[in-house]
């Protein structure tokens, strides 16, 4: 790593560039976009590689999570550039007669991206996807303890990008908390609320904008569902949305499930056999699942169930191979609420199922804990489905379904509360590095004489009316054919 | 006091139409029945012209929550989204809903409007609202409190008065968001309060707004302009005033004598003593600005003006010509009726000086030149551009205030102000058929073409894919 006055200089040469007005050309944007999607296609098998080395992840997996989305983001911001790039008229109100208004994006200057391990790949191209489209230079720091992905985006991408304009800095928290004392226009972090928070104290310094896109206990609703097919495709879904999304360690997994008393049997029967199926006899030799990240990780989770009680509520798999940074799929019913397995946010392949005597006490569950970034909710019930979007506050809401949120386009994604600070994806993700910049232009006719001093009564009448758009009022007042309630002028 | 109006939210009161609706409205009877002492007190703060109390403050306020109003049912319907192949079948939507409790801290210029403004947003979306007025302004602080606890939902919105003490206390507690309107020193250290809790921020600052006067221009518009945006505008003590002139050496002079005449058709000869300027707010503040006239580099450039009367916190309206760029009036937002102008050889050289300071609030340009105009709307970053005028941009409700950089981050007024306060939740619904096994392990070499094919785009990969073809 660069000693500080070499980053200086290398920012500042960063900044010259930018101002040099080559990033904002519509040209070099699309250019870059497209050294992206080449980057992803030529390298598909190394960036598939390093996955598996870094995480374990299966292919299929690796595409569907990462490269695949990544793709998709990169094609709908080509197709979208020129939209997003156009000035947006605003409506004027009449008083202001020969004038234009518009708001027109333009860029913010020098973006840092930190990135975060579980979606190496992911989670640093998709930030830089939006940072470049909107016409910055950015500079990606990837997780250190996603090594392999990290080195092969410092390495490879400088062959597809403008290194004068995106610049790719490894390193651990040292170099992150370097980065961080220098000063940018936008710091985007994905990562844990914990050092969310010392990167928004940073950024204070500067008063950079920042977005923050956290994690939390994202719970899944799963209701009664009396129609076996729901009852399956939720459940599989819960289960792919656990254990098939990088063992458990996203943002945006399924924390733990909240079931009624009633249906608790018959959940985890069904659990257990889908997970044979899906998972095989011995989850391990499918690689289907991904592995923990590494040893420090593997025992934060090994210690969450070392808590007897905690062990006691283990209802399937618990196995954990240390040497092989592997747990198995693992189930756990109405473990203690007090225990850290119900306040931290797991992260990790452990499902706790907690029973409820009737599913509406979800509300207050969910309610009482932090906001997270999503409530998934399986169920046929419209009142449930109301009652949790209007009682609960979350960065998503999905009725049906898991993770899915995470591939659209069209809607934001961003927490809220200790979730995160801010959004993006599809046209979020030119917003969150733009700033729009307000524009009205006047001509030099159309002066109202009453704009100016000296003040008098007349004027304020003139003023009264105009303001309430009254411009038949206006107009009388203007004659001498009506007269406001007089006020007192000193 | 938090806690209070943590349990008032939770209740779900704030949320409902009819509780928003009866609070702007309320804030609509509040300004209209109590006009008088509110310009009274804005005069004992200020000794601000009832006209501008009028205009820029209540009416301006009124205005706002009128047009809140009128468009509030419309924001608060979700907004319903298209959603793409790879969730099909599925129907997605935003839903607004609010933060919590939002703590809103206002500045002393505009004591009334940069109150209720953003109090204006905040109940919009359904929050409970805890304001907290500058102590600089006294006199109008202690009225939004009376007027605010006769007419407005106390058990959800509340005044809190005080300075430095009790704005430190506000800050420790967790907010669901904070609006604070005021300088940058300050607001670092809201943002640092901020981050303990990660709070969101809107952060509403200053900066020094740069008016570019080409020669090419309708002289005495532009001057009467520039007048109204600077010291008719609280006596040059506004976040979007004009703060510097930037024009040529030759036109200068030019510059300089309408600007002269102007001022005086405006404010007559006596221009100290106008009764249609506001004062400087207080002491500290009329040091401040004499400091910025006494300093040396200065010495003999003022040609119009400096006149000032200690006892009344008096300044007359100030030209300065041909200030040194390093000069102390260069180096920080004057918010004052001190007016340098800098003179450059080429038009153009002056976007140059502007870009290599902070991004001002906002940036004002007068000419008739097409390409200049575009050159500096392309150019300049600030947080809003203005051409042949100077702050109307404020008074359009359609358009995002807000400052980048220094300046500050978020937007409000209209219906940003509502999006301001809300948070833009992202709801999926999806169906329990359409389940692409594709989607589940084990991996299989088929299922993983498919599933490339739909992510791809494009139906003919899929059918492809289906078919095995690919």
């Amino acid at each position: 790593m660069e000693s500080p006055s070499d980053l200086e200089k290398d920012l500042e040469c960063m900044r010259v560039y930018f101002r040099s007005g080559a990033t904002r050309e519509a040209s070099w944007r699309k250019q870059q976009l497209k050294g992206l999607l080449a980057f992803l296609k030529e390298n598909e098998g190394d960036i598939m590689k390093a996955l598996k080395q870094d995480l374990g992840k299966h292919y299929a997996e690796a595409y569907r999570d990462e490269v695949g989305t990544l793709i998709k983001s990169l094609n709908f911001a080509l197709q979208s550039l020129k939209r997003w790039m156009s000035p947006k008229k605003a409506e004027l109100p009449l008083m202001a007669l020969l004038s234009t208004a518009e708001v027109i994006p333009e860029p913010l200057g020098l973006i840092l991206v930190f990135s975060s391990w579980n979606f190496p790949i992911g989670l640093s191209l998709e930030p830089l996807i939006g940072a470049i489209a909107a016409g910055n230079t950015v500079v990606l720091k990837p997780s250190d303890l996603s090594p392999a992905c990290s080195s092969l985006l410092a390495n490879t991408l400088r062959s597809y990008l403008d290194n004068r304009a995106v610049k790719v800095i490894q390193g651990g928290a040292a170099v992150g908390e370097k980065l961080l004392q220098e000063r940018w226009d936008k710091i985007f972090f994905t990562g844990s609320t914990q050092v969310g928070r010392i990167v928004m104290s940073a950024a204070a310094k500067h008063l950079t904008p920042v977005i923050l896109e956290l994690g939390g206990k994202c719970p899944a609703v799963l209701d009664s569902l009396s129609w076996n097919w729901d009852r399956e495709a939720s459940i599989k879904r819960i289960l792919v949305g656990k254990f098939g999304t990088c063992a458990g360690q996203a943002c945006i997994t399924i924390d733990y499930v909240l079931v009624e008393k009633e249906s608790l049997s018959t959940v985890v029967e069904m659990m257990k056999e889908i997970i044979g199926k899906m998972f095989g006899e011995n989850p391990r030799e499918s690689n289907s699942i991904a592995r923990i990240v590494n040893k420090s990780h593997f025992l934060r989770l090994k210690n969450l169930v070392d808590d007897p009680a905690v062990k006691a509520s283990i209802v399937h798999g618990g196995k954990m191979d240390e040497d092989n940074l592997f747990i198995e799929p693992t189930i756990l019913v109405d473990p203690p609420l007090e225990s850290e397995i119900m306040t931290e946010e797991i992260f990790g392949p452990l499902l706790p199922i907690i029973t409820l005597e009737k599913i509406e006490e979800s509300m207050e569950f969910i309610k009482s804990r932090p906001k997270p970034l999503a409530i998934y909710v399986f169920t046929r019930s419209k009142t449930l489905e109301r009652r949790i979007l209007s009682e609960t506050s979350s960065g998503s809401v999905t009725f049906n379904d898991a993770i899915v949120q995470y591939a659209a386009d069209t809607i934001p994604f961003g927490g809220v509360g200790k979730s995160g600070i801010g959004r993006y994806h599809g046209n979020y993700s030119f917003e969150a590095f733009s700033h729009e910049k307000a524009v009205l232009r006047r001509s030099f006719f159309t002066d109202f004489w009453f704009r100016y001093p000296p003040w008098n009564d007349h004027k304020l009448q003139l003023f009264k009316t105009a303001y309430n758009f009254d411009y038949l009022g206006m107009l009388l007042v203007i004659l001498g054919l009506k007269r406001i309630k007089a006020s007192h002028m000193v | 006091m938090v806690e209070e109006l943590r349990g008032s939210f939770a209740s779900g009161k704030t949320r409902s139409y009819e509780w928003r609706a009866s609070q702007l409205k309320g804030i609509i009877k509040l300004a209209d029945e109590h006009e008088q002492e509110i310009v009274q007190a804005l005069r004992s703060d200020l000794s601000k012209p009832e006209m501008e109390a009028y205009v820029q403050e209540i009416g301006m306020l009124k205005n706002s929550c009128t047009v809140t109003l009128k468009e509030l049912k419309h924001w608060m319907t979700p907004e319903k989204v298209k959603t793409s192949l790879i969730t099909y079948p599925s129907s997605a939507e935003i839903v607004s809903e609010p933060l919590g409790v939002v703590l809103v801290i206002s500045a002393w210029n505009y004591p009334f409007l940069l109150s209720l403004d953003p109090v204006i947003g905040a109940i919009a979306a359904g929050n409970a609202v805890v304001l907290k007025p500058s102590e600089i302004s006294p006199a109008t602080s202690s009225l939004l409190a009376k007027l605010v606890g006769e007419y407005l939902d106390s058990s959800a919105i509340r005044v809190v008065e005080g300075a430095v003490a009790e704005t430190s206390a506000l800050l420790e507690q967790k907010w669901d968001k904070i609006c604070y309107t005021g300088n940058g020193k300050v607001a670092r250290i809201v943002m640092a309060a901020a981050a303990k809790h990660l709070t969101p921020l809107l952060l509403e600052l200053g900066g020094k707004c740069p008016v570019v006067v080409d020669s090419d221009t309708n002289l005495q518009v532009t001057s009467r302009r520039i007048i109204a945006g600077k010291w008719g505008c609280n006596n040059g003590q506004a976040c979007i005033s004009p703060d510097y002139i930037l024009t040529t050496k030759d036109f200068a002079p030019k510059l300089v004598d309408s600007l002269k005449q102007e001022l005086e058709t405006c404010y007559g000869k006596n221009q100290l003593e106008s009764k249609d300027l506001s004062r400087i707010v207080n002491s500290n503040h009329y040091t401040r600005l004499i400091k910025l006239l006494d300093d040396e580099k200065v010495a003999g450039k003022i040609v119009h003006g400096g006149e000032k009367k200690e006892t009344e916190l008096r300044i007359a309206p100030t030209i300065l010509l041909d200030v040194p760029r390093d000069s102390l009036i260069m180096s920080e937002e004057i918010f004052g009726p001190l007016l340098p102008i800098i003179t450059v050889d080429k038009v153009e050289d002056s976007f140059e000086i502007i870009n290599s300071g902070t991004k001002p609030l906002a940036a004002y340009l007068f000419t008739n030149n097409k390409k200049l105009k575009k050159q500096f709307v392309m150019s300049i970053s600030a947080g809003g551009v203005v051409v042949n005028d100077t702050t109307l941009h404020l008074a359009v409700h359609t358009l995002p205030f807000g400052g980048v950089g220094e300046s500050g981050m978020g937007a409000y007024h209209g219906k940003f102000s509502f999006d301001a306060f809300c948070h833009k939740k992202a709801v999926v619904y999806r169906g329990f058929f359409g389940d692409a096994a594709i989607r589940y392990p084990p991996y299989t070499r088929g299922k993983l073409r498919l599933l490339k094919a739909i992510m791809g785009g494009g139906i003919f990969g899929i059918i492809r894919a289906l078919f095995g073809w690919s």
